[in-house]
């Protein structure tokens, strides 16, 4: 018997790992090629708009009034979004995974899917020409009732296109992203967790707040996070829906404008520093999706000591 | 603080199969009661029906009854959480909620069905219930840490610490020292034999010297073949199962000529 030496043997599988790492490397560095021409072409562009005299740009009083009415539509209309489709998302998914019979829950779920295959522009066109119609006797009676809140000041809207109503397609179309992730995480804890909770005489609801929820967590966040992300930088359906003006506080008159949409609308007819103007205000949009993830990372790494990761 | 059970023709199905057939067995109050046999016999199965855990498990369900001092487990308008809150249950692997500090687990039971507690009966109750675990001493100063940071035995410690601070009549336990190592293994046996003053203990092992070395009573359970029903072979004294069993599959399996 002669014995292997135990140098380095040049075989396929040897190649195969140099392959692959390589594959691997490549990969990785074009996500960051990518990320970093965007952000340079971002940059570039928008210099002029940030570096003209404030009466070139639009308005006249500099880019910084330019877009800080727009940011806070945005936030805005992204804030309404999660507030509505989070508990329905979540309530949704526990229903799924947790409570529904097995035949329904996975009906439910390709449903649930399914409202994500449906292309945003459809979304804007049944906000615009059915939901905002629908919804505008409620928003009557909101300024009617609960006028003397600033965000249900009168007079309502008559068409209905409102901010809240671009919250509300919002809503619904980050609903599907935020079920499924959640489901999914759901789904995933750990049955000896879900049998400890169950085995200390813990009814159904009370097993999902001990084990499930605490271990999905992260998850919830993460799926949030991406929803938010769609919520920030949806353009076609806030474009279609929103009758937008200047920054309003009342939810329920039209005016208020995102960024995505006010780019959408103002691109195909701009010219010189006023493209400019949009990039930048493209630039905004992209650090505030970018500050958006990194707050989400830091909440998640924050309770890493107790996400049972150790 | 602790009561006998009695099951009387217990038969397990999942689905349509039956998993284990017409089981009558006592267990005595204050003792510990082993369950022994090979793997896939249906001894684990066996167990958690009698704390109806079997539930958990899809398309499993029972027929026969399950007496606790005299009160069948499975009759009408019997709930679940009530009985499972009644006999608490250990697991295979040491399961501490993960995102719960130590002193949180061992309350974990106790806070549920919304009841208040304040926080000076919650540290006698934390203080009392790890000591009852044997694990006060190495975990008293860091109450708050997260459970998930103790060594294998002593998040094992920590599930037993918190099944008994809910003081349940009865604690199931299944193989609750299969994933650790030696010495940890003999802390959790000793804690057992401390246990049977005041709980109704009944453990499954694969490990017969353990059955040996803890129980008062052992039971044998077996399987035909593939496919066929668990049976209980055999009820009796621990020292009688192992020296001198009635049936000659019970004295080849403890004596290792099984198969």
């Amino acid at each position: 018997m002669t014995a292997t030496p135990l140098t380095r043997t040049q075989g396929a599988g040897r190649a195969g790992d140099k392959i692959f790492s390589g594959a691997a490397l490549a990969a990785g560095c074009l996500i960051l090629a990518v990320l970093f021409g965007v952000a340079l072409f971002l940059v570039v562009q928008a210099i002029p708009a940030l570096t003209a005299p404030a009466a070139e740009i639009q308005g006249g009083a500099g880019f910084f009034a330019y877009i800080w009415p727009i940011v806070i539509g945005t936030l805005i209309a992204a804030v309404i979004a999660l507030v509505i489709a989070t508990p329905i998302a979540i309530g949704v998914a526990l229903f799924i995974s947790h409570f529904a019979p097995r035949g329904l829950a996975a009906g439910l779920g390709y449903v649930v899917d399914l409202l994500a295959a449906i292309p945003s522009v459809v979304y804007g066109a049944w906000g615009a020409t059915f939901l905002a119609g629908q919804i505008s006797p409620a928003y009557n009676w909101l300024a009617q009732n609960m006028g003397w809140l600033p965000i249900f000041q009168g007079p309502a809207s008559a068409t209905g296109k409102t901010i809240l109503t671009a919250g509300i397609v919002l809503a619904v179309m980050v609903l599907p992203i935020i079920t499924s992730l959640s489901r999914e995480i759901f789904l995933q804890t750990p049955k000896l967790h879900e049998e400890a909770a169950l085995a200390l005489g813990a009814t159904r609801w009370e097993m999902i707040k001990m084990s499930v929820l605490p271990f999905a967590r992260p998850g919830i966040i993460s799926a949030v996070m991406l929803g938010l992300g769609r919520a920030l930088g949806e353009t076609m359906a806030v474009a279609l829906v929103l009758s937008s003006g200047a920054l309003t506080a009342s939810l329920i008159q039209s005016g208020n404008q995102t960024i995505a949409a006010e780019i959408a609308l103002n691109f195909p007819e701009a010219s010189g520093l006023k493209v400019s103007t949009l990039i930048a205000a493209g630039l905004v949009l992209f650090i505030i999706t970018l500050a958006v993830n990194m707050i989400a990372r830091w909440i998640i790494t924050r309770h890493k000591e107790f996400s049972g990761a150790n | 603080m602790s009561k006998r059970i009695d099951v009387k023709d217990l038969n397990v199905y999942y689905g349509d199969f039956l998993a284990v057939e017409d089981v009558t067995i006592n267990i005595e109050a204050k003792s510990v009661t082993a369950f022994i046999g090979p793997s896939g016999c249906g001894k684990s199965t066996f167990l958690r029906t009698l704390n109806r855990m079997h539930e958990v498990l899809p398309g499993a369900r029972v027929e026969g009854e399950v007496l606790l001092d005299g009160d069948n487990l499975y009759g009408p308008g019997v709930d679940p959480v009530t009985v499972r809150s009644q006999i608490g249950m250990v697991f295979q692997r040491p399961n501490p909620f993960p995102t719960m500090s130590i002193r949180d687990n061992v309350l974990a039971g106790v806070k549920l069905n919304n009841k208040k507690i304040s926080k000076g009966e919650a540290d006698v109750l934390v203080e009392r219930s790890l000591k009852g675990a044997n694990l006060w001493n190495e975990v008293k100063d860091r109450l708050d840490k997260p459970g998930s940071g103790l060594s294998g035995g002593q998040q094992q410690r920590l599930c037993i610490a918190r099944a008994i601070a809910v003081e349940p009549q009865v604690i199931l336990m299944d193989e609750p020292c299969s994933a650790l190592d030696p010495i940890s293994t003999l802390a959790i046996e000793d804690l057992i034999n401390e246990l049977k003053d005041q709980y109704t203990v009944v453990i499954v092992t694969h490990n017969m010297q353990q059955a040996a070395r803890v129980s008062d009573r052992t039971a044998f359970f077996n399987i035909a073949g593939t496919g066929k029903p668990g049976k209980l072979i055999e009820v009796g004294n621990t020292h009688t199962i192992f020296s001198n069993p009635t049936q000659k599959a019970t004295e080849d399996y403890v004596s290792g000529r099984f198969g």
